[in-house]
């Protein structure tokens, strides 16, 4: 054995630098559990390339028949569903982990001098993670990949000049169609894995050559001039060999994962796919995995004036400011406890992201566009009503307002709840929001006869609580003289 | 001037080399650009817009909104489904119509009618249009794009072949946009 293993070695001539690399002496404190997600999304990384190796075994890449053999690796091949969702989840998790070994980066101040580089190849690495995540999705061609690839063009197509080019360029032709799929195909299979390959190589070497950040100490401050020698002097002093002082940890993490990617596979499945990608098949409402879902709410919560320059500026400021980050702040404390803004701004984007990610998953933006024929008025707010007013309750379903204004906890909640609209508006202004429309509402004024407007006012005035008394404009019953009796009665 | 400076046989050889090298590289690269971006310069107006039926005129009745489908002018034999579209179609009256696309003017995605409330919705972020294509609310910052459309000889058709994208339109000169 050991023959075999000197015969191999004297051509590579490569267990020396292995064996240097693997012994390498790190600070003895960075043999911690805060240093293992690097080598984590590494581990899902390969995951990654071997289960996608074999889906593009089955897969093929044709618009006429991806959701074809999508289905054949669900249902007919054997444990095709267990790699489709080994693949997918894989992604899932390698996302997650690459965000949270970035936070760990950044909290640790390890990309300061001399570790830029390293960070600034990360940050291409996170881009390409995520260019992964959005051409895997529209490898899986259903519907929600056909429209979000129309969502991908109509944000592109708002470059300025470049715009239309830019779709065609992406689409590789007029529409969504075949080539669309097979040059997302070529990104997600050759371009994204072969770049990511090599920076991976690029982002180790550099780990390896400037040593891995030591773990900061409040008040010790990175200077160029002499951050080198004290950090060789630190792994001198206070140094243990990476293997196996501190290996075994990532090696238990890697493992961890790898089993909880495998368990969340077994148990929910593979992802999709959706239905047909049929443009004909107009009732679907789309919707993006879950890593791109806060962008999904927040392109419909941004008023439009900004929409356009929030998804054109934001991505480059955001990614400059990543880029830029190691040469504003390259020196300097590296500890958490001494940079409050740094916490705040990891703070602020974690919760903003979340509340983003959270609000996709009720969608109240969002028109329900069977509420006007799938949820009926509920009973109690017909009680002791009026023909008139019952009149209304149908127009109220039969125009869709049910799509948009919720009732009772049910419906759409575009627009405010009217479970006690009485109590905001008076009749006058029920019928000027319903005519005229405004704040976000449609005008009805076309689509409704007086009589339909009249018998729907009378319905919403009956809307407030039992013991609220509805809106009334007190100068009308001024003006008027006897505008109580012309008002119509919100309860009889 | 000093022997090390001085350009040596075999210097010049690895320099003309290296331009050789260069010269065929981008003999090479030509071609393969022009290919990677051919579906950006084939023009628009005699590649791939054409006029396309959608029906006679007696299917879309007069004063209402109906859903026609339609094959892309120009398909592929990967295409598979993706070549057949989708779009709204409103006879005023007579021979007076407007074609929709069912892509929202705000990201894409695919409106509904609603007849009886006489307003398209969009599943996706909300955008709300009236039935004359206009924008009633919600986040598309202008109407439903429509297509240019013709009747002859009873038949209705439309110019068709390119997916609407919200974004400025490429200023071709001369040519009617489609679809604006």
């Amino acid at each position: 054995m050991a023959q075999i293993a000197e015969w191999f070695d004297r051509r590579l001539q490569l267990a020396v630098p292995i064996r240097e690399a693997a012994e390498h002496p790190v600070p003895r404190n960075t043999a911690s559990w805060w240093y293992v997600f690097g080598s984590a999304a590494l581990v899902v990384f390969v995951l990654q390339l071997v289960s996608g190796i074999l889906l593009a075994m089955i897969y093929v890449p044709s618009g006429a028949e991806a959701w074809n053999s999508l289905q054949a690796l669900n249902h007919d091949v054997t444990l095709g569903w267990f790699i489709r969702a080994l693949h997918g989840w894989g992604s899932n998790f390698m996302v997650a982990i690459v965000l949270i070994h970035m936070v760990q980066v950044f909290l640790f101040g390890a990309y300061k001098f001399p570790r830029e580089l390293t960070w600034i190849v990360g940050v291409f690495l996170l881009l390409m993670t995520l260019g992964m995540a959005f051409s895997g999705q529209v490898l899986r061609f259903d519907q929600d990949a056909y429209w979000g690839l129309g969502i991908g063009a109509s944000i592109a197509s708002r470059v300025p000049l470049m715009g239309p080019a830019i779709v065609k360029l992406m689409l590789g032709g007029p529409i969504i169609a075949g080539a669309t799929l097979s040059r997302f195909f070529a990104l997600h299979v050759f371009v994204i894995p072969g770049m990511l390959i090599g920076f991976v190589c690029l982002h180790l070497l550099m780990v390896l050559k400037l040593g891995i950040n030591e773990w900061p100490a409040p008040g010790r401050l990175v200077r160029r001039a002499t951050y080198e020698s004290e950090y060789h002097e630190l792994t001198k002093k206070d140094g243990v060999p990476f293997v196996p002082y501190a290996v075994w940890k990532d090696l238990f993490f890697a493992a961890f994962i790898l089993l909880a990617v495998a368990a969340c596979a077994a148990y929910f499945g593979p992802f999709g796919p959706t239905g047909r990608p049929d443009p004909t098949v107009i009732q679907t409402a789309p919707k993006p995995d879950y890593f791109f879902l806060w962008l999904y709410a927040l392109l419909s919560l941004l008023p439009p004036s900004m929409e356009t320059p929030a998804l054109l500026i934001g991505p480059v400021v955001a990614i400059l400011g990543l880029l830029l980050l190691p040469f504003l702040s390259g020196e300097g404390e590296k500890s958490w406890r001494r940079r409050p803004i740094a916490v705040l701004t990891i703070l602020l984007i974690a919760i903003s992201l979340g509340t983003l990610t959270h609000l996709s998953g009720f969608t109240p933006w969002s028109p329900h566009m069977n509420a006007w024929s799938g949820d009926p008025v509920p009973d109690r707010f017909l009680h002791g009503t009026t023909a008139l007013q019952r009149q209304g309750a149908l127009v109220f379903q039969v125009k869709q307002c049910r799509n948009c204004h919720s009732l009772g906890e049910t419906g759409g909640q575009r627009g405010p709840a009217l479970d006690s609209v009485a109590v905001r508006l008076t009749q006058d202004q029920l019928i000027r929001q319903v005519i005229q429309g405004g704040g976000n509402m449609p005008a009805y004024g076309k689509n409704l006869s007086p009589a339909e407007t009249t018998a729907l006012v009378a319905f919403l005035e009956t809307l407030h609580p039992a013991g609220q008394a509805p809106a009334r404009d007190a100068s009308r019953e001024a003006a008027l003289g006897d505008g109580a009796e012309r008002r119509a009665p919100a309860q009889p | 001037m000093s022997k090390e400076s001085m350009l040596s046989r075999r210097g010049l050889f690895m320099k003309i080399g290296i331009l050789f090298n260069g010269l065929v590289a981008t003999a090479l690269a030509v071609p393969m650009v022009r290919f990677l971006l051919s579906s950006v310069t084939r023009g628009r107006g005699n590649a791939y817009l054409s006029w396309v039926p959608l029906g006679s005129v007696s299917e879309f009745p007069e004063g209402e909104t109906r859903l026609a489908t339609f094959r892309n002018p120009y398909v592929m034999p990967t295409d598979g489904k993706t070549v057949d579209t989708a779009c709204w179609v409103r006879r005023i009256a007579g021979e007076q119509f407007q074609v929709f696309a069912v892509n929202c003017a705000h990201l894409g995605c695919p409106v509904r009618w609603f007849p009886q409330s006489g307003l398209f919705m969009c599943p996706c972020h909300g955008g709300v249009y009236y039935r004359d294509g206009a924008r009633a609310s919600g986040p598309p910052e202008r109407g439903l794009f429509e297509y240019p459309y013709k009747v002859q000889n009873g038949l209705v058709s439309i110019e068709a072949g390119e997916l609407p994208t919200p974004g400025p339109r490429a200023a071709l000169a001369g040519k009617k946009l489609p679809c604006a």
